[in-house]
């Protein structure tokens, strides 16, 4: 991996995906190229790194994930990510992360048990990740969250390991909007290659269709910097 | 399991051929909702008496829901008041699936709201979802990727023992469906009125976007063409009436009775819109329909009517979940997540390999013809033969009696001021007065319902509830996007349903302004009473003459929608017998750059506050007699449409312009409660004088701050635009005038009372959450 602008990022399409297109945009504004890649098809066509993004996949209907990891896509992403190729589980693919074993712990129905669609304000937990190093840690920042199962649950000894290997990358600051765990909305792996987080980047690129920003209603692009951090890191590899 | 259907080596089919032999049998026509004389006609147009399959599919075509019936005579004249003028930007009007309209750039947008109000009385969860999914078909079938929704809500009252179940059903229903989809929920409306108790009101919108070049239509052309049905399995839900013609007319020990509410699966869908549009980008598809209400009866029909030729279909193709389903059952089911295509034989294959690679499930039942008739056989035998026309667009209309209610008199002539309701006089009664509106629960935030749909997914959304108007980009090279807006005062519809309508199109129109947009055409979803009460036929009448008289005012054609009747459990002929008349009119506007649509409030300190239009003595039919005094009497605002255009061209131009940062419709609660909510937008205060509106204008602080006169905005302006501001109005004929500065944490009307931000918002955002939880 030489020059940033020609990474190639795949986005994965599951039957149900919906924010593909969204986590596709954002690539090409941090500068990356995406590249659609299918369920059904183990091929990942060369891409540097991944993008499993949200939706409810399956529907979502037997456990969130549950199906998708069983795609012949995802074979192949975590043979990729075992091997270093940097990954990032948006949502749904967060919960798709945990069913792969990709990452530890588990999604389970927000403990209000409503949906929940908010602006949310995190604060950056480990900013030495592939999708985390534009971040300082300690960082505040805000994107979109929308989740039915968002409930992030790990038993004690896991939660324990996670703090203690600086594993946690993302917590809710302020409201924990769905009961998770130690308030952790996104983590990651011992390599720091995957990540997971239950709030939507994709959604925070662009002034005018985020969330507030600095600069106004609708203005924040705090989304932006994980998929630039994975430029960066493919460019520092 | 084994079927019972297929042990029988030739099950007894009532064929064509049978039912001309047997003409004097007698048949349920009176339970699948057939007068009498339908009935007759039926029989004539076959000369001799119909099927049990022909029987289904006329009962279910000719019914209110799928024929229009009650209502037809008076739509004709949405088409009959559009201008050539109007026309200008429609690709496709009425009598579609989905009026679409030309945004420029060789964009195009499709959009209509349509009811799913019974079922959801009954089964509020998938009553809703089903209604968010059956509008989602329209749009694709008119070959548009779904973009947007919005959804339109009216329950009982809020501390009936029973709207609980239907509200969290309902929310659960419209968010389940509608976010498992991707569609941004970017508005609607909720609304709680004893009224819709027992008749709560669920109408959902869609909006779609496509390229000119990808207009689809629902026509059946081409003989030799094959008719596919794709998507969800035909089970046996949904069918009402039709579980009659089970077990005693054909298949006998055949289970029949099943759910007649619709189950849906957001799943399917999802994949099915993702297949559609696959399939049209291959070009593979010549015509289209969705199955909604009256399932393959209704497509079969409608696609050979609009045709050249004629249509066979052979139902033993047909997929099925269940496979005890005899031939009415399968003619009427109205499973939902169905699509059915036309295809060329030599695109077939492509065809079927999309779907394939979508896993959606896909059968070739039929062809086109040149019978000029339908045709369908099921296990070999002929049971329908019928002129598809006669089905699908030749049914029954009615010149329903009407008549103004004999109680319209005395409603009317009981305004508020005759009923003597007491007016709050001093600043802490205007205080309190302003704080219980703010927090009624038709006026209060409305976060705990919009805060369970997604508003982010398609990274399209510039603007959305609390916003005047939800915005959507359709362009993202340019920014070019589309504004809606729906509206209905039922209040004011039960004073004046001509009126009513007029003002519900007048307040959408100027919310589309308000954020910037350019008005350009109109979706309703008229939700009525009984067509068979005088008075609740005369209240449709009027609404569809005010609503077209007004589409012509401003301007902007009735592209397509939907009529609900039937919504009253009362008495006929008293005042409570049916809901209020809802005439939920949408309107759509393009704007060049969806970035400068404009919030409903301010979020800096400095900037000038302005009030365009004219404030009266307009209080019936308003918030503050319904949350003070409980009162519905009198008439309600004037409307008055040439304020209404000017007013939207004044804001269009300011937008256009950069003058404004900020604008707010008056609406319901008035002055007070639009200025409380264009604080609490951002969290910035503001110092209002009511000396301007109350000098000019020759009203009290009272009337200046609750009045319901329409043609009203507030705006915000940067100081230095104040002027320029003043001086377009003027170009306008708009009036305006300085009412104070943003600024703040408190809403302070001087010399009257002041409200600090956090007790406001407090009362505003604890309601809903407060009894719903």
């Amino acid at each position: 991996m030489g020059r940033l602008n020609s990474a190639r990022i795949g986005v994965v399409t599951f039957p149900g995906t919906l924010d593909d297109r969204d986590a596709a945009r954002a690539v090409r504004l941090a500068g990356g190229e995406p590249v659609a890649l299918w369920h059904a098809d183990a091929d990942l066509r060369g891409v540097d790194a991944v993008v499993l993004p949200g939706g409810f996949s399956y529907g979502d209907y037997l456990r969130a994930g549950a199906i998708s990891r069983f795609a012949p896509a995802m074979s192949s992403v975590v043979d990729a990510a075992r091997g270093g190729m940097p990954v990032l589980g948006i949502c749904n693919g967060f919960q798709v992360l945990t069913e792969a074993h990709l990452l530890p712990g588990s999604m389970i129905k927000n403990d209000h048990l409503h949906f929940v669609c908010r602006e949310q304000t995190l604060v950056v937990a480990n900013a030495n990740t592939a999708w985390t190093n534009e971040f300082a840690t300690g960082q505040r920042i805000t994107i979109p969250l929308k989740n039915q199962d968002g409930q992030f649950v790990a038993d004690d000894a896991t939660l324990d390991r996670l703090e203690g290997e600086g594993r946690v990358a993302f917590r809710y600051d302020g409201w924990n909007p769905n009961g998770s765990r130690r308030d952790i909305a996104g983590i990651t792996n011992e390599k720091g290659n995957v990540v997971g987080l239950m709030p939507h980047p994709e959604h925070a690129v662009e002034p005018g269709f985020g969330p507030a920003g600095a600069d106004g209603p609708h203005a924040g692009t705090d989304g932006l910097a994980f998929f630039r951090s994975v430029l960066a890191s493919l460019v520092g590899a | 399991m084994t079927a019972p259907a297929s042990q029988a080596a030739r099950p007894v089919l009532d064929t064509v051929e049978n039912a001309e032999a047997t003409p004097e049998e007698a048949q349920p026509y009176g339970e699948l909702g057939l007068k009498q004389d339908e009935y007759q006609r039926i029989r004539d147009i076959l000369g001799r008496r119909p099927t049990a399959a022909e029987l289904a599919m006329y009962s279910v075509m000719w019914s209110e829901h799928c024929s229009y019936k009650s209502s037809k005579a008076h739509l004709r004249k949405f088409g009959e008041r559009v201008t050539e003028e109007m026309k200008r930007n429609l690709l496709v009007g009425i009598g579609e699936n989905a009026g679409v309209v030309d945004i420029g750039d060789g964009w195009a947008v499709t959009f209509k709201v349509e009811s799913h109000n019974h079922p959801s009385f009954v089964e509020p969860y998938q009553g809703a979802a089903t209604g968010v999914g059956g509008i989602v078909r329209d749009i694709i079938s008119m070959g548009a990727r779904p973009t947007a929704v919005m959804d339109q809500l009216r329950f009982g009252a809020v501390d009936h023992p029973d709207t609980a179940r239907v509200v969290h059903g309902v929310v659960s229903g419209v968010g389940g469906y509608g976010n498992s989809l991707g569609l941004p929920n970017v508005g609607g409306e909720l609304v709680f009125d004893s009224s819709y108790q027992g008749n709560p009101l669920v109408n959902a919108l869609c909006l779609g976007v496509l390229r000119h070049e990808d207009i689809h239509l629902a026509s059946a052309s081409g003989q030799g063409n094959k008719v596919v049905l794709f998507g969800a399995r035909t089970g046996g839900d949904g069918i009402g009436g039709a579980s009659i013609l089970a077990s005693e007319t054909f298949e006998d020990g055949v289970p029949a009775k099943r759910p007649s509410v619709q189950v849906g699966d957001p799943f399917m869908e999802k994949v099915l819109i993702e297949c559609c549009l696959e399939l049209f980008g291959a070009d593979v598809v010549e015509g289209i329909q969705d199955l909604g209400a009256a399932g393959i009866s209704c497509a079969t029909s409608e696609l050979a009517s609009n045709g050249d030729g004629g249509m066979h279909v052979d139902l033993d193709d047909v997929l099925l979940r269940d496979p005890t389903l005899n031939a009415g059952e399968i003619l009427m089911s109205e499973s939902q997540e169905r699509m059915m295509a036309v295809v060329r034989p030599d695109k077939l294959d492509q065809f079927l390999a999309i779907t394939g690679r979508w896993d959606v499930e896909t059968a070739v039942i039929g062809e086109v013809n040149g019978s000029g008739r339908l045709t369908i056989d099921h296990h070999g035998q002929r049971i329908v033969d019928v002129d598809p026309k006669t089905v699908a667009h030749e049914g029954p209309v009615y010149d329903r009696p009407y008549a103004r209610p004999e109680w319209q008199d005395g409603l009317n002539a009981n305004g508020n001021i005759a009923a003597g309701l007491a007016r709050p006089g001093s600043g802490d009664e205007l205080r309190e007065t302003a704080l219980r509106l703010l927090g009624s629960p038709n006026l209060a935030s409305k976060s705990w319902v919009t805060n369970q749909y997604d508003r982010f997914v398609q990274g399209n959304t510039a603007l959305a509830q609390p916003d005047d108007g939800g915005v959507v980009r359709v362009d993202e090279t340019t920014g070019l996007g589309v504004a809606l807006a729906t509206d209905a005062n039922g209040r004011y519809g039960k004073l004046d349903p001509r009126t009513g309508a007029a003002l519900a199109l007048a307040e959408a129109y100027r919310n589309v302004a308000t954020v910037g947009a350019e008005p350009l055409a109109v979706t309703d979803c008229l939700n009525f009473g009984s067509p068979e009460h005088p008075d609740s036929m005369w209240q449709l009448v009027e609404a569809i003459e005010g609503l077209a008289d007004a589409c012509q005012a401003l301007s902007v054609p009735v592209t397509g929608g939907n009529v609900s009747l039937y919504n009253g459990t009362g008495e006929p002929g008293q005042i409570d017998s049916a809901i209020h008349p809802t005439p939920v009119v949408g309107v759509l506007g393009v704007l060049d750059d969806v970035r400068t649509a404009l919030p409903s409030g301010w979020r800096t300190e400095g900037l000038s506050v302005m009030l365009l239009g004219t404030t009266r003595d307009e209080l019936d039919g308003s918030a503050w007699a319904d949350v003070v005094h409980g009162h519905l009497g009198g008439l309600p605002p004037q409307v008055d449409l040439d304020a209404e255009r000017s007013l939207a061209a004044l804001l269009v131009a300011a937008r256009k312009d950069e003058l404004e940062v900020a604008a707010h419709d008056l609406s319901e609660g008035g002055l007070a409660q639009a200025v409380l909510e264009a604080s609490l937008r951002f969290g910035v205060g503001a110092r209002i004088a009511l000396e301007g509106v109350t000098g000019r204008d020759k009203v009290d602080p009272f009337v200046a701050l609750f009045s319901e006169s329409t043609a009203r905005v507030l705006v915000a302006v940067t100081q230095d635009h104040e002027g320029d501001l003043i001086h377009l109005a003027d170009e306008y004929g708009v009036p305006a005038l300085r009412l104070g500065v943003t600024g703040g944490d408190t809403v302070e009307i001087e010399g009257h009372f002041e409200i600090p931000l956090d007790e406001a918002r407090e009362t505003h955002e604890g309601t809903l959450p407060g009894i719903f939880g």
